[in-house]
């Protein structure tokens, strides 16, 4: 049974790697082939036909297409993920110092988030159909559907503007206390939980709800254990799966939120180096901050994963 | 284990957002015994009937801004770029009732302009992801196991991209032009209808009626079109819904960020950025068009919330 899990896991690994694969391909395929030549677009309509063969030998376009993208992955294999046009420092280099940023902010956001979202999600379960539940359901409902530069707006406009609690941009810099952190962490993180906690609670919800339909609990209840008891012990431990899904899935909303939240408030994230990069067509520095979001992604889907392999009995004894 | 369909473990917002397994929904969309034998004047009870007081709120929000979108510039009290008022970012008035933007524009004239925009390219967009999404669906479905497994692995991997990080790769890549952003957009969503119309698809497959017409010798493509696509439709519907809210929230952030319809033109999104700088004085002209897209995507999303609870309880009957 052990060798299965095993076999379980590596499978899983195995799967997650092609699809970073196939993700860079893709990636390559949008970024590298299909966009035409890149050395034309470099010299211009006006250029000789021999200065361009001669860039185009130069960035190595005259190879095959499938040998430049086994140079291309060799090198992002090895971290190297080429030089940034815009300001010719190492794309790694750029990405190192603005990835441990964006991982603050999301694992700051993820502790916030978590809780509240768990405890929403429950109770709503627990209390179905009841007033409760009915307005919890159409508030989520509709804070899943809200953009999040209003959130963000809305924010800045009570909390910068009219309260003037919190400063509108992050300024990293000028965190020397602890209080200083949570007030430049306040807002992004408020902004980014709205989304993810409304969708979080939501899938929380149905995977409780899931367990409660079932022959057990109604065993449990039968039995005459108490709602908090049947759910703390009953039903919980058998979601723990779906849940540990549910948090990665919300979780990996945060690569799309990240990207209007650190524009928003000025935050020095990935998120933000990306789309600087995205707007000055930057594309080795684009191409590094897209594999870096698709391996996080994957990494999160790959945990969850092996949260619901670890978390089953049957698959572990 | 390697025989194993489509990879349900990388997750995919939106499906898991609502309570609904497919089996019942599949469930649903099975042709009803009987239509419920109402009277041909009912059609407004009927509406009542199908309706909760949230579903219809949602119905006509959705309605309203559909209406909008097409005769929006007809009703819109000056021409879209007009210069009306030396007032910039002016409040609500009688001559500008939702205020001025940052040039001194009508906002109501550049909302009832811009809603051609987020409406229109979110609905194209959404029409055009479904429709590719379904056919792929429905050939993985039908086809053979190869066939399958070659178009799950690839959407799997256009699935691991987050939605906007991909749309930031495209239009680094191509620039932002009105068809790069349709098919960016709906590029982004493909994957997603793939994979609830090939589940649907799945499990229709494996109805007994679908094994008869096999039995019959009927070949793949009237399978699909006669047995199997009637009776996914309606789930189908419901996702095309969800899609159209996750494709106006995408195309708004790229506006938002400045990478998405260009100005002249300009879909709500653009407009929130462009009078980004009246939020310090609280200003209509930054609050009304992010207003405008909430109430869009709320108003979907209660709608598709009461058509799947409303379909399911009242399926059987």
């Amino acid at each position: 049974m052990k060798a299965h899990a095993q076999r379980l896991i590596a499978a899983r690994l195995g799967l997650a790697l092609l699809t970073l694969l196939l993700v860079s391909a893709v990636v390559f395929a949008i970024t590298g082939l299909l966009p035409g030549d890149a050395a034309q677009q470099a010299l211009g309509q006006a250029a000789t036909p021999e200065a361009v063969a001669a860039l185009r030998h130069q960035f190595g376009l005259d190879q095959p297409a499938l040998q430049r993208y086994v140079e291309w992955l060799m090198h992002i294999v090895t971290g190297n993920f080429g030089t940034s046009m815009s300001n010719n420092l190492p794309v790694s280099e750029l990405i190192a110092t603005r990835l441990p940023n964006s991982l603050v902010l999301a694992g700051l956001t993820s502790l916030v988030s978590v809780p509240i979202a768990l405890l929403i999600g429950i109770s709503s379960a627990m209390f179905r159909g009841s007033l409760l539940d009915r307005t919890l359901n159409v508030l989520t409902l509709s804070t899943v559907a809200v953009p999040e530069f209003l959130v963000a707006t809305i924010a800045v406009l009570i909390f910068a503007v009219k309260l003037r609690w919190l400063p509108a941009l992050s300024y990293l810099s000028e965190v020397h206390s602890f209080g200083a952190l949570l007030r430049i962490y306040a807002m992004p993180v408020m902004t980014l939980c709205c989304v993810i906690v409304a969708q979080m609670a939501r899938m929380t919800r149905a995977a409780v709800l899931d367990q409660l339909n079932s022959s057990y609990v109604e065993m449990a209840i039968l039995k005459g254990a108490s709602p908090v008891r049947v759910v703390w012990r009953h039903v919980l431990p058998n979601t723990i799966g779906p849940i540990a899904n549910a948090v990665a899935l919300s979780l990996s909303y945060l690569f799309g939120g990240v990207v209007i939240v650190e524009s928003i408030f000025n935050y020095p994230g990935l998120a933000s180096l990306m789309v600087d990069a995205v707007t000055n067509r930057d594309m080795p520095l684009v191409q590094g901050c897209v594999m870096v979001f698709c391996a996080a992604y994957l990494a999160l889907v790959l945990i969850a994963d092996l949260c619901q392999i670890v978390s089953n009995p049957r698959l572990r004894r | 284990m390697m025989s194993q369909p489509t990879n349900p473990h990388v997750p995919h917002a939106g499906t898991e957002l609502y309570d609904v397994s497919r089996d019942e929904l599949v469930a649903d969309s099975a042709p009803p015994g009987e239509p419920t034998p109402a009277p041909k004047t009912g059609v407004l009870k009927r509406l009542v009937h199908r309706f909760s007081v949230l579903g219809l709120i949602g119905l006509l929000l959705v309605a309203f801004w559909l209406l909008i979108a097409f005769v929006g510039p007809l009703i819109a009290p000056y021409k879209g770029g007009a210069l009306t008022s030396t007032e910039i970012f002016g409040s609500y008035g009688a001559a500008h009732p939702l205020g001025t933007d940052y040039l001194g524009r009508d906002m109501l004239s550049r909302i009832l302009y811009g809603a051609r925009y987020t409406v229109g390219l979110a609905l194209a967009a959404a029409l055009l992801a479904s429709l590719i999404g379904t056919f792929f669906g429905l050939l993985a479905a039908v086809s053979g196991r190869w066939v399958d497994e070659i178009l799950s692995r690839l959407f799997d991997a256009i699935i691991s991209i987050p939605s906007k990080v991909l749309a930031l790769v495209v239009i680094a890549a191509f620039g932002s032009s009105i068809t790069m952003l349709t098919t960016v957009a709906a590029a982004a969503y493909i994957p997603g209808a793939f994979r609830i119309s090939r589940s649907l698809a799945m499990n229709v497959m494996s109805l007994e009626y679908v094994q008869v017409a096999r039995a019959r010798g009927e070949g793949i493509f009237y399978i699909a079109r006669v047995e199997v696509l009637p009776n996914m439709i309606h789930p189908m519907l419901a996702d095309f819904g969800l899609r159209f809210v996750f494709i106006v929230l995408l195309l708004s952030g790229l506006s938002f960020l400045g990478l998405g319809v260009q100005p002249p033109n300009a879909d709500w999104g653009s407009l929130v950025r462009e009078n980004i700088g009246g939020l310090s004085e609280g200003a209509p002209a930054v609050l009304m068009p992010a207003v405008a897209i909430a109430t869009l995507t709320i108003g979907m999303n209660l709608l598709i919330d009461n058509l799947r609870r409303r379909g399911r309880s009242h399926g059987g009957a």
